[in-house]
């Protein structure tokens, strides 16, 4: 009778002790594990005592006011939601899109390479160069078309005056530029890898390229679509440094998107430098709630990513 | 860390919380200057009830009556006023805010003094060359900023009135006026809150070196004596061309004496 494999390892002397590739992978992954409790229980331990004395004030409120030591982040909680939202309104159509384009044969595949490096290489331009690329091309343009918005659109709260440079919309576009290459590569990835036999299929049942696209590849690639925007979407939540150059740092609430507006990284950027006391335990507070949204993203992306899975396994 | 600088001195709280005791050391001076975009009007005049008016946000427009009233001879656009501050805590929002506050009792009580407030108008920068790009980007926009910054990028800059009632137009000149008007404590701790000579520009502060007062390595120690010696002495005369303030003799005889006690 054939003993199993392994023994016939650990008795030829190869594999006597333990497996230690297995004992490093599993110690690598206990140490990330770990490295995120710790990081969670210092911000916790730092943010306590602005924790004890606002409670849950602190997030319903909007006065944020470090000499009179009130502190509330209501504002940037907004700011912080709404710039990303934005920011994937503008970015999802156009990166999916451009997915669509860089996966489907349009063009000669040399083209369609050279157009992927391109659009890949916008993720390895620096935050910074971002913001100052926003503050002489960005708010020039957003500043006029505020000016117009005001003046025929100023009825309607979200286009209310006065029309401000570095505002909400400002850090919107130039954070959607941001994001377009993460959407764009995980969309055209997902699209690219739906069967081949999939694609040849539908082309014999005699549908045209749109129908193929708009009623197979899509619904098979949501899952990878999805996965690309919850992505497009943690990253503008946690982008810092642009944002804080082209929001304009303000802690009033407003409707209007052509108004300054503030973010939660934003916050924490400009005033960790000079903070003390209370001020320091409250940026830790806002520190722990972005923290905190950005885990609440991941987690329904991971759910609607399980819910879009389950519903074109079908056609895997 | 053997030595700091800072623009707000420190507090005796904060002193007291050194073990090894603190000396602060004047090594320049600066001043913080209303700086503007509105081409073709130089040198704005500001009453002090506009300077506050204008951060709390109930002067709105340049043709404001206040404004137009120091200005008789300028036509003032009726345009709307654009309000800059550091979004950044920064020792040149304390200098601004203390002096804004000490002129207007409202402003005291609406905004305050400390290294980052909240104003009840306007769009924050980050930095001095954040608050100057916000200036640079739109007609009307008016921020605080180092005279330095303000000098280099050829920004506008307004004459304010100080407690004596006169206008004075930031420069190097006025600033040193103000500080040789000053009677420097023991500590040199000293702000110019609101100076009352009649040339005296009304926003100017001391960057001290925060230095402690007993340093164990005796080799360290005889690098930092004459590293400051030499910027109170020779370091002086680059002041002027980098948008600072030299230091008045008397100041600097008194910043020596300081020098001269830490061991």
């Amino acid at each position: 009778m054939p003993a199993p494999q392994r023994d016939i390892i650990s008795q030829s002397g190869y594999r006597a002790g333990p497996d230690l590739f297995k004992i490093l992978c599993q110690g690598a992954a206990l140490v990330t594990v770990l490295l995120l409790g710790w990081i969670i229980y210092e911000i916790v331990e730092s943010a306590w005592p602005s924790i004890q004395k606002f409670g849950l004030d602190f997030i319903t409120t909007s006065a944020w006011v470090p000499n009179r030591e009130r502190f509330g982040v209501l504002p940037f909680i907004m700011g912080t939601l709404a710039s990303s939202l934005l920011a994937i309104l503008f970015a999802f159509p156009l990166g999916v899109s451009i997915a669509i384009f860089l996966s489907e044969n349009f063009l000669s595949p040399s083209i369609r390479q050279t157009m992927r490096f391109v659009v890949e290489m916008l993720a390895a331009i620096p935050s910074v160069v971002y913001g100052l690329w926003g503050i002489f091309i960005i708010i020039p343009i957003v500043k006029a078309f505020g000016d117009w918005a005001v003046a025929s659109l100023g009825g309607f709260p979200l286009f209310s005056g006065p029309a401000y440079g570095n505002s909400l919309l400002t850090a919107s576009v130039v954070l959607a530029i941001m994001i377009l290459p993460t959407i764009t590569a995980i969309s055209r990835n997902a699209l690219a890898a739906v069967p081949k036999t999939l694609r040849e299929g539908t082309y014999a049942l005699g549908a045209t390229r749109w129908e193929a696209i708009f009623s197979v590849i899509l619904p098979t690639a949501a899952p990878g679509i999805v996965a690309a925007t919850i992505l497009g979407l943690g990253r503008a939540m946690g982008e810092t440094m642009a944002v804080a150059m082209l929001i304009g740092n303000s802690s009033r609430l407003s409707w209007s998107v052509l108004s300054p507006s503030g973010t939660l990284a934003g916050l924490l950027a400009n005033q960790f430098g000079e903070a003390q006391g209370l001020q320091v335990n409250s940026l830790m507070y806002a520190a722990l709630i972005l923290i905190a949204i950005t885990l609440f993203v991941n987690l329904i992306g991971e759910a609607v990513l399980r819910h879009t899975q389950k519903a074109t396994a079908g056609i895997r | 860390m053997d030595f700091g600088a800072s623009d707000a001195a420190m507090s005796d709280e904060e002193i007291a919380k050194v073990p090894s005791g603190v000396v602060m050391i004047p090594a320049t001076a600066g001043e913080i200057v209303f700086a503007y975009n509105l081409p073709g009007f130089p040198g704005i005049k500001l009453a002090r009830e506009v300077m506050a008016g204008i951060y709390l946000g109930t002067v709105t427009k340049w043709n404001d009556p206040a404004i137009v009233k120091a200005n008789p001879d300028l036509k003032l656009p009726n345009l709307a006023i654009q309000v800059a501050y550091r979004s950044d805590g920064s020792g040149t929002t304390y200098v601004f805010t203390q002096h804004l506050s000490a002129i207007s009792a409202k402003f005291d009580d609406e905004v305050g003094t400390d290294k980052s407030v909240t104003f009840p108008v306007g769009v924050g920068g980050k930095g001095n060359e954040g608050v100057t790009a916000l200036i640079k980007q739109s007609v009307g926009t008016v921020g605080y900023v180092e005279y330095g910054y303000a000098k280099d990028n050829g920004l506008l800059m307004a004459s304010l009135q100080n407690k004596s009632g006169n206008f004075v137009a930031p420069d190097i000149a006025s600033a040193r006026e103000t500080l040789s008007n000053l009677e420097l404590p023991t500590n040199l701790r000293i702000w110019p809150v609101d100076p009352e000579g009649a040339s005296d520009y009304p926003i100017v502060s001391f960057t001290w070196l925060l230095l402690y007062k007993k340093y164990p390595n005796a080799e360290k120690l005889k690098a930092l004596k004459e590293f400051v010696n030499w910027s109170l002495a020779d370091g002086q005369s680059f002041s002027e061309s980098l948008g600072y303030v030299p230091l008045p003799a008397p100041v600097v005889e008194k910043a020596k004496a300081a020098l001269s006690t830490i061991e």
